[in-house]
């Protein structure tokens, strides 16, 4: 069975429907990237995905023994984080939370977990650091690690380079690639199409039509196609 | 001035309005910084409003135990207003208006249209809008209720600590990771509800809000990190409740607004100190 799989789900607001009737499936260690225009439901469909929202209709299958607290998830951020005070430690323990039911400090286990998500990201230089104070590229990282924490097998991730320059985009690649490498599946809502064609194994894009497949299907379908002579021009332009 | 204030100290109605004072500027400053943080600076304004509202029912309705009434309604306009943030159809900081001025309003209306016959409206309404010298005559039984509540406001968020900073630095994350986040603002709403109804006696409903953000915005100047914030905010709020209280004993001044005075003082030195210093690492 697969990790996840998404029956003619229908999602949106207040039962106004953005995306019908859409079907798809996840397996351990795929590398999904979800694509399509503005506006489309990509993040509605990352909502509904992680519980935040509820579906219209249809439903939304874990297989392999995931529970809901397998997930890991890269938000973006909001602006109640900008003039937060925490230091970057405090950020990644908290990734322990879903876990610890009413129990109220961590274990020293817990912190022993921490501090190697932290080296794994890089950024253990930073752990008594303010998280206000970081770039956008280490802050990334920040909540990477703290994701890791939450995460077994999945990792969500809404757009994890907007607003970073290139340099930072393609270490966070690379870091996102290392992690799918280490068995960590992913899914990811990406505007910047050359990197999910570069990236990822399966690709979904939604709006009005709605394609999913593996990358090469995709690149060789008509809706592909379209969108990468569509998104190609604009990064010429 | 040395020996005034040891006569003072010595008399038992001091004693326990200094012990009342400063366990509830600790327990406001505590959960100041979520609030703050979570955009509901108001949110103590518009609370001790609805609880100013519902005294005045209180009081017309003849009711003795008037914290039967005040509290319970204080605490449901808690639950409605930090109801999870995206599912209210008015927003946040508009629902806080509405509900604040709808209760002053009504709380005032009621007040003139059926007046007690012992006591003057303006003089009773002007002690419960800021503050009265109730805080020096309260009973023994009025000192325990708010020791005990303190300290279990205290004990719950020193239990909760990790959790309040979970769900205060991203909510979304934390729903998503399993924590049961619409549980745990239930209990921050209670909780507030409760502090904002002990504090009133303090510094009565208008400068209520003065109790719950100083602290944290003065410790958000200079420290970096929650916990340093959490723990500097109890710190000020505690020395400054204390100093105000005993200038207002010792030269006269209201006890409300001389406290409120202390934390803007005690706010604009952390702020100095925070843009000459760029701030405390840890």
């Amino acid at each position: 069975m697969s990790l996840l799989a998404v029956k003619d789900l229908s999602l949106g607001y207040d039962s106004h429907a953005i995306v019908e009737n859409l079907n798809f499936q996840v397996e351990k260690g795929d590398y999904l990237c979800i694509v399509g225009e503005n506006g489309s439901g990509k993040s509605t469909l990352m909502k509904t995905l992680l519980r935040l929202q509820s579906p219209i209709k249809g439903e939304i299958l874990k297989g392999d023994g995931l529970s809901a607290n397998d997930i890991g998830y890269l938000p973006q951020q909001t602006v109640v984080q900008k003039d937060f005070p925490a230091s970057v430690r405090e950020i990644v323990l908290s990734g322990f939370q879903g876990k610890m039911g009413l129990r109220p400090f961590y274990s020293k286990e817990e912190k022993k977990r921490a501090e190697e998500s932290m080296e794994k990201m890089g950024i253990t230089h930073l752990s008594d650091k303010c998280y206000r104070e970081l770039s956008g590229g280490q802050q990334q990282r920040v909540l990477l690690a703290r994701a890791l924490l939450a995460a077994r097998q999945v990792m969500l991730l809404d757009e994890p380079v907007s607003g970073l320059d290139p340099k930072v985009t393609s270490e966070m690649y690379d870091l996102i690639e290392s992690l799918n490498k280490e068995g960590m599946t992913i899914i990811m809502i990406s505007h910047d199409i050359a990197a999910a064609i570069k990236y990822s194994s399966h690709i979904l894009h939604i709006g009005s039509k709605i394609f999913f497949g593996t990358k090469d299907e995709y690149i060789k379908s008509d809706i592909g196609r379209a969108f990468l002579s569509m998104e190609g021009g604009k990064e010429d332009a | 001035m040395l020996d005034k204030l040891e006569i003072y100290l010595s008399l038992s109605f001091v004693q326990h309005a200094l012990i009342v004072g400063v366990l509830i500027a600790l327990c406001s400053s505590l959960l100041g910084v979520t609030l703050v943080l979570k955009r509901f600076s108001f949110i103590g304004d518009g609370l001790s409003h609805v609880a100013f509202g519902a005294t005045c029912v209180a009081a017309v309705t003849g009711l003795t135990n008037n914290m039967l009434l005040v509290l319970p309604v204080t605490i449901l306009s808690a639950i409605l207003l930090l109801r999870s943030g995206e599912k209210a159809k008015i927003k946040g900081d508009a629902a806080i208006a509405m509900i604040s001025v709808g209760a002053l309003a009504f709380g005032y209306l009621i007040m003139n249209v059926f007046p007690l016959s012992s006591s003057n409206v303006s003089g009773d309404v002007c002690t419960t809008l800021f503050g009265s010298a109730s805080i020096l005559t309260l009973e023994a039984s009025t000192v325990w209720l708010c020791v005990i509540l303190s300290v279990i406001v205290v004990v719950v968020f020193i239990l909760f600590y990790n959790k309040i900073f979970a769900i205060t630095f991203d909510e979304n994350f934390a729903i998503s990771a399993g924590t049961k986040v619409e549980r745990y603002n239930l209990l921050l709403s209670v909780i507030i509800a409760v502090i904002i109804v002990l504090a009133m006696n303090l510094v009565g409903s208008l400068l209520i809000s003065a109790l719950v953000i100083f602290p944290a915005l003065s410790a958000m100047r200079i420290f970096k990190s929650f916990k340093s914030v959490t723990i500097f905010s109890a710190i000020f709020s505690v020395i400054c409740a204390l100093l105000g209280m005993l200038i207002s004993i010792l030269v006269g001044t209201p006890v409300g607004s001389t406290i409120v005075a202390a934390d803007v003082v005690a706010f604009i030195i952390c702020y100095l100190i925070g843009e000459i210093t760029g701030g405390i690492g840890k």
